[in-house]
């Protein structure tokens, strides 16, 4: 029963690092760039939910709270690409991150100037409730999680693959002048992934932070999240989800059976073996033109 | 305005392009030389800080700038150099051997570490190495019959020639010492871009394929570019390490590696110019933001607000500023404003316009 005590909050902890590994496919998928900073969006994310929701800030009804603070985020993306990133537009790849890099820096000493370095944790209606299958206890926080992943991922999956306005994408992130050519305004698309992902970093900061608290550093979980897109392949979104469970399942069963200082190795040691024997990731999506 | 006149082709790989440029540098030298007359030893400390990033900015460099591939682990590289200097000593050899030994052996390091990883492209390269700069983290705590672990190392003073070398007690030697090897490196990556090699580098970072073309073998070249690299860094990171006297896992980590990077970007990517510009920043920001928040919170008397973070947040900031408006760094704004002058009333707006480019996917090949 450990056993599955230990894959269940794996899987939930690995549901998060999925949600921000889908932040960083998004705009990857869409704009060939990677946000170094879908971290730190993601605390500021719950940060805001947090002064929403909690009873020492505003102390909003949760249900209200949380569409309210994805709505924010999500305006913040917006803006953020409008501001800053569109300026960037026709640079190296590599200028980008090195500006995501930045902004995070930047995410992180604002969080920590307004609301403080003192961990925080989110008030949510479900808190401390458990529900008991057997010997098995499942945290009514650790279900939300896994529920509300699986459903983002199959929405924003679908979302790519039906809708018009994702192939757009696609489209334009494989061949930016030939999307132009077709009519596909590239400028405002890249706007819209940026809002996007601002959306997925609300959710995934909000299931962190009804999970465990939170602090501005947590930000840079992000980078753990790193390596489970890496596993899943940069550029799949179910990928990235089980490139997410995968870190997750991994880190408790290394924390249970590898001496400590070990197990912190576990996550990047499986990415940069992913990175050497399989580059493309498990879900590659390299594929050979057709002439 | 000035005209160099080229009479042969070996006019364009010149050290120096003419005249007054050589007297200028000599002026630079004669002023670093005399530098520790000129200020107190608090400000001397900072001047060979700033010397020891200008190496570690350097080496970065040689890989990122001159050859296009971006290293968000160097941080590692900087801590093994660091280390096998230290444990070098520990076991008698000399600084003078122990130094160049740490750097050479952490050169090859980086050579083993760059077969697998300089397979990847950019984005890739770039997370890779920052999983090595992670990895190293821990496993300096998990060797820590070697590196002392959480609890670190204390790196001893320095002996050459029977001079005991030490930052605190003789702190003109060792900036000295670091001056010294700061301008070996110098002539080494200066010389190096005038090189065969170094153009074989510079034509890998415009376009691998026309390289690959050229005869240029691409795997090797940039194998032997991390090498370098590495080795300098290396350098670096032993110098650092009696820098600060003492150090552990967490003096070498993540954040420092992203700061090497930020730094060669400010300071301007593609030129040894850079390099200094941006060891200069770094080197100067923390004084300065004190210096500021002082006299802030004296006009407003706020007395003083804990703010963790501020530097790397300043630093950030800067760093944003520049590449949205100023690509090139400090070095491209400073050869802005030359241009301007040499051609005073003749500069155009557009004379550094760069080319844009229409991105087109990785991922179909």
């Amino acid at each position: 029963m450990d056993m599955m005590q230990l894959l269940i909050s794996g899987l939930a902890n690995g549901c998060v690092y999925g949600l921000i590994a889908l932040g960083f496919v998004l705009i990857y998928k869409a704009t060939e760039a990677v946000n170094f900073a879908q971290g730190d969006f993601m605390m500021l994310g719950a940060f805001i939910t947090i002064w929403l929701t909690n009873t020492e800030y505003l102390g909003l009804n949760f249900y209200l709270a949380v569409p309210i603070a994805i709505l924010i985020m999500g305006v913040l993306g917006y803006l953020l690409d409008i501001l800053v990133i569109r300026r960037m537009f026709g640079q190296p790849q590599i200028a980008v991150v090195i500006l995501t890099i930045a902004l995070g820096f930047i995410i992180r000493f604002v969080v920590g100037a307004i609301w403080g370095h003192d961990p925080h944790l989110l008030e949510t209606p479900f808190a401390g409730k458990e529900l008991k299958i057997g010997a098995l206890v499942l945290g009514y926080e650790e279900i939300a999680v896994i529920i509300v992943t699986l459903l983002l991922t199959f929405m924003l999956f679908t979302f790519f693959r039906k809708a018009k306005l994702g192939q757009a994408m696609q489209a334009a992130s494989q061949n930016q002048l030939a999307a132009y050519y077709v009519g596909i305004p590239v400028k405002k698309i890249q706007s819209l992934v940026w809002a996007l992902a601002g959306i997925v970093a609300a959710v995934a900061g909000a299931l962190f932070a009804s999970k465990g608290a939170i602090d501005p550093s947590t930000g840079l979980l992000g980078i753990k999240a790193f390596a489970a897109a890496v596993i899943g392949g940069f550029g799949s979104l179910p990928g990235a989800l089980i490139g997410g469970l995968i870190i997750g399942v991994v880190e408790p069963f290394a924390a249970y059976y590898l001496p400590a200082g070990y197990s912190q190795v576990a996550p990047y040691a499986i990415m940069l073996l992913v990175l050497i024997f399989r580059p493309a990731g498990l879900f590659a999506q390299m594929q050979n033109k057709k002439v | 305005m000035r005209f160099v006149f080229k009479r042969s082709y070996d006019d364009d790989i010149k050290l120096f392009k003419h005249r007054p440029q050589f007297i200028y540098y000599l002026l630079l030298l004669i002023l670093l030389i005399a530098l520790p007359w000129l200020i107190d030893d608090f400000f001397l400390g900072e001047a060979t800080n700033v010397l020891i990033w200008a190496i570690a900015g350097m080496g970065l460099m040689v890989l990122t700038g001159f050859t296009g591939q971006v290293s968000l682990g160097h941080a590692a590289f900087m801590a093994l150099g660091c280390y096998l200097n230290v444990i070098l000593m520990q076991n008698g050899v000399p600084f003078i051997i122990s130094l160049p030994l740490a750097a050479i052996l952490t050169g090859f390091a980086g050579a083993i570490i760059a077969l697998p990883v300089l397979r990847l492209h950019g984005i890739y390269l770039a997370i890779a190495t920052l999983a090595i700069s992670i990895l190293t983290e821990d496993i300096i705590v998990i060797a820590k019959n070697w590196t002392g672990g959480v609890m670190g190392l204390v790196a001893e003073p320095i002996e050459i020639f029977g001079l005991d070398i030490d930052r605190y007690g003789t702190p003109v030697l060792f900036y000295f010492v670091v001056l010294f090897i700061v301008l070996f490196v110098l002539m080494v990556v200066r010389n190096l871009t005038r090189a065969p090699l170094g153009r074989a580098f510079t034509a890998i970072r415009d376009s691998e394929v026309s390289a690959q073309a050229l005869g240029v073998n691409v795997t090797k070249t940039k194998a032997t570019s991390f090498a370098i690299s590495c080795a300098i860094v290396g350098l670096a990171g032993g110098l650092l390490g009696h820098y600060a006297g003492a150090f552990n896992h967490e003096t070498f980590n993540l954040v420092f590696s992203i700061q090497l990077l930020l730094m060669i970007v400010i300071g301007g990517l593609g030129s040894i110019h850079g390099a200094f510009f941006g060891a200069i920043i770094v080197g100067f920001l923390p004084q300065l933001i004190a210096i500021t928040r002082g006299s802030i919170s004296s006009i407003f008397n706020l007395g003083s607000l804990p703010l963790p973070g501020i530097e790397s947040a300043a630093f950030a900031f800067i760093l944003i500023v520049f590449i949205l408006f100023e690509p090139r760094g400090i070095y491209g704004l400073w050869i802005k404003i030359r241009t301007y002058f040499e051609l005073f009333p003749f500069y155009r707006k557009n004379m550094f316009k760069r080319q844009k480019t229409y991105l087109k996917t990785e991922r179909m090949k």
